[in-house]
């Protein structure tokens, strides 16, 4: 699998990784970050 | 989203806390809702799925940003539960990139 040139959809949790942190990773490996989202189940 | 690229041009990543979600997670972009609660209940969007702390994402992502967003996560989450729900679905429903 690779991510670079790949657009990433970025499912984060704010009880885990939020959205944020995982858009700045795909970034750093040269993916194109489509959809950045954090959920919260309280 | 899903319907605007093809889906090799797509790769979801989840930033989940446990195995259970996880799965929900990988399950739900790939066959559809498995609990036919919501709008993705029946509709398989085929979507390849990794989670962030997974080693094939891992080692792409800058050891500089890795650190400073998710390696202190890393050291609570039970990465291994996780990478291992995730892998599971990817290799029940034939998702890759």
């Amino acid at each position: 699998m690779q991510l670079q040139g790949k657009k990433v959809i970025a499912l984060g949790e704010r009880d885990g990784i939020q959205g944020s942190a995982i858009a700045e990773c795909a970034r750093s490996a040269g993916a194109e970050v489509v959809l950045e989202t954090t959920y919260c189940f309280v | 989203m899903a319907e605007r690229y093809h889906p090799h041009e797509l790769v979801v990543l989840l930033g989940t806390p446990n195995a259970e979600s996880s799965r929900l997670y990988a399950l739900t972009v790939t066959e559809g809702d498995p609990s036919w609660a919501g709008a993705l209940a029946g509709v398989a969007l085929g979507l390849p799925v990794y989670h962030v702390l997974e080693e094939p994402v891992k080692s792409q992502v800058a050891p500089e940003v890795y650190e400073e967003h998710v390696a202190l996560m890393e050291m609570v989450l039970e990465t291994g539960e996780i990478a291992h729900a995730v892998q599971d679905v990817r290799t029940s429903t034939g998702s890759r990139a």
